[in-house]
């Protein structure tokens, strides 16, 4: 049995895992136009940050791929897949035989059309480690930098920068900070906490126009910077099973046990959709976890087992320094809010179930609250009051805790 | 494989469990000096209520969210035991956020995780929870 993925990040790894775990014997290639050992994504942030190094930022060990036996062809681009040959082209015309394909081809940053954006000589992306090498070259104290896009990677480059250089300006169409998990209330503890290290905040604002080193934004503000980074928001690589017939819409689409409608080719991760069961709607989950779980089905699958990822939920943790953001979930349904000095707790309930919360350093045993939400817990089934005040296993039923703490789980 | 379970019935409520593990886990051979005046950040946790008591740390899941969810690859599950690697966690607290049990907690710096690990990475070699809980009420052992 040959095993081909095209990615070398959190999805393939899992799926090579997985694939291991099941088939000690068939061949597994793994092709990826990044050249480095795989590397924490998320980690490029913490590198820029003083919090980790090359080394310590790698995901698995170094041996990993002479440990599974694994083919790695690092540094070539999959041009194409032709599903009917079962082969997979690459850029430097060699074409690998697949019995069984993983796409796990994550995404790439959306640069969206901004006038004289060309005339900008010193701009970055921020989602790989050699965007975050190329741009450390650049770090110097007397630097004014440019962030365009307020959410999770535009802040957490920010984190990554903000004591590196003098300045560091954001810029973002949307009323608040961190959109896609905060709240208003949220938003602005959070942006409290990263003026104080001296970020400086233009929202409901976006640059018109870039004039060399000179941005134009719509308020009529005028900034001037050094350098431009660009993390307004990112698209999954769909082409690849696109171009070969497979149904894509905004990410590749597939089964629960993560096939595609191209028969024997799988994808998981970034590049994917995902049935959200708080909304009960398809959508692009771009975060770690996810990608793990369903990398790790993927495999399962292409090996000949049986597995099915069936509870995907939005669940993300981030730090700014030293504060926690810890959400799951989706936000809709009644609520229940706490504001205690600069922490906030919300949570989000209806039809007697969590559908997300929203906890602002107050990290602790947070994944009580994520658990009720993944396994849709009837809420009538433990003591639901307590639980809002303090996530703690003791409102729960006897009989669960015996199930969990007194047995093999 | 064995595991550290616990027996809520017999659980006395009086939190000896902490003291143990924040000395196994203190890397000091005196218990006044690791633990007299200090706040101590146990990684074992007992929960108290209307006559209720239990211990809850780590269970080392057969198939560990914390593991699968971990950001840096900090987390793995080796023999059995579920492992932190400090030196690689970079205290993003993923692993806090999808643990069912609450079992994973922020360090008291808060940079970086930490986790019960049966005492295999300290001097004690075996749990020392249970080693010196009174009334049985956690247990290594062998169970289905
Ligand atoms: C700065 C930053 C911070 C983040 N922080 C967090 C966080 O705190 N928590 C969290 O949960 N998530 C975070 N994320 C998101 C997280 O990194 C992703 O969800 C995760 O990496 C997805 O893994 P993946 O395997 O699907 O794809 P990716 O990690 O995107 O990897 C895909 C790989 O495939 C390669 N590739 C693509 N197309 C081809 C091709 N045609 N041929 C060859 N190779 C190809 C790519 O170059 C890439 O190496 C962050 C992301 C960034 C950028």
């Amino acid at each position: 049995m040959e095993y081909v993925i095209i990615g070398n990040s959190t999805a393939a790894v899992a799926a090579a895992e997985a694939i291991r775990a099941k088939d000690a014997a068939g061949g597994i290639t793994m092709i990826s136009d990044e050249k480095h050992h795989t590397y924490g994504r998320p980690l490029i942030s913490y590198y820029l940050l003083g919090r980790t190094d090359r080394e310590r930022m790698k995901y698995r060990p170094s041996d990993f791929y002479a440990k599974n036996g694994i083919r790695t062809l690092f540094g070539v681009r999959a041009e194409k897949i032709d599903a009917a040959d079962k082969k997979v082209c690459l850029s430097d015309g060699r074409k690998i035989a697949y019995d069984k394909l993983l796409v796990a081809a994550g995404s790439r940053p959306f640069v969206p059309p901004m006038e004289g954006i060309e005339s900008v000589p010193c701009k970055f992306n921020f989602m790989t480690l050699d965007d975050a090498l190329a741009l450390e070259k650049v770090l110097s104290p007397e630097k004014r930098v440019l962030i365009v896009g307020a959410g999770l990677i535009g802040l957490k480059c920010l984190e990554g920068i903000a004591g590196r250089v003098k300045k560091v300006f954001v810029a973002d169409m949307a009323d608040r900070i961190l959109p896609s998990i905060l709240d208003g209330y949220g938003a602005s503890l959070i942006q409290k906490k990263l003026e104080r290290h001296g970020a400086e905040f233009f929202l409901s604002d976006s640059v018109q126009e870039f004039d060399g080193n000179t941005a134009h934004l719509k308020s009529g503000k005028v900034l001037e910077f050094d350098i431009l980074v660009i993390a307004v928001g990112v698209r999954a690589n769909v082409e690849l099973v696109q171009d070969a017939g497979g149904k894509v819409g905004r990410g590749i689409l597939t089964d629960d046990r993560q096939e595609t409608s191209l028969k024997d080719v799988y994808a998981a991760g970034d590049c994917t959709e995902s049935y959200d069961i708080t909304t009960k709607t398809c959508r692009i989950l771009a975060l770690l976890p996810n990608a793990q779980f369903q990398g790790a089905c993927a495999g399962t699958n292409m090996a000949g087992g049986e597995a099915h990822f069936a509870n995907a939920v939005p669940m993300n943790a981030i730090g700014f320094f030293g504060s926690h953001v810890l959400t799951a979930g989706s936000y809709f349904g009644e609520t229940y809010e706490e504001k205690k000095g600069d922490t906030y707790k919300k949570l989000f309930y209806s039809d007697n179930r969590l559908n997300g919360f929203i906890l602002v350093d107050i990290p602790e045993r947070a994944g009580i609250y994520t658990s009720l939400i993944r396994n849709r817990t009837p809420l009538d089934e433990v003591d639901f009051g307590s639980l809002k005040e303090e996530p703690a296993l003791m409102a729960f039923s006897a009989q669960y805790r015996a199930e969990k703490l007194a047995k093999r789980v | 494989m064995k595991r550290i379970y616990v027996n809520e019935k017999w659980c006395l409520g009086c939190h000896l469990c902490e003291y143990e593990c924040a000395f196994a886990n203190s890397g000091l051979t005196d218990m006044v000096k690791a633990l007299k005046g200090k706040a101590i950040r146990p990684n074992i946790r007992v929960e108290d209520g209307n006559g209720v008591h239990f211990a809850v740390n780590c269970r080392h899941c057969s198939d560990p969210i914390c593991v699968h969810s971990c950001i840096a690859g900090a987390l793995s599950a080796e023999d059995g035991t579920v492992k932190i690697d400090g030196e690689k966690c970079v205290g993003c607290f993923t692993c806090v956020l999808v643990c069912p049990y609450g079992a994973i907690l922020p360090s008291a710096d808060g940079r970086i995780a930490q986790k019960c690990m049966l005492c295999l990475n300290n001097s004690c070699g075996e749990p020392n929870c249970v080693k010196h809980c009174i009334n049985n009420a956690i247990v290594y052992e062998e169970r289905g």
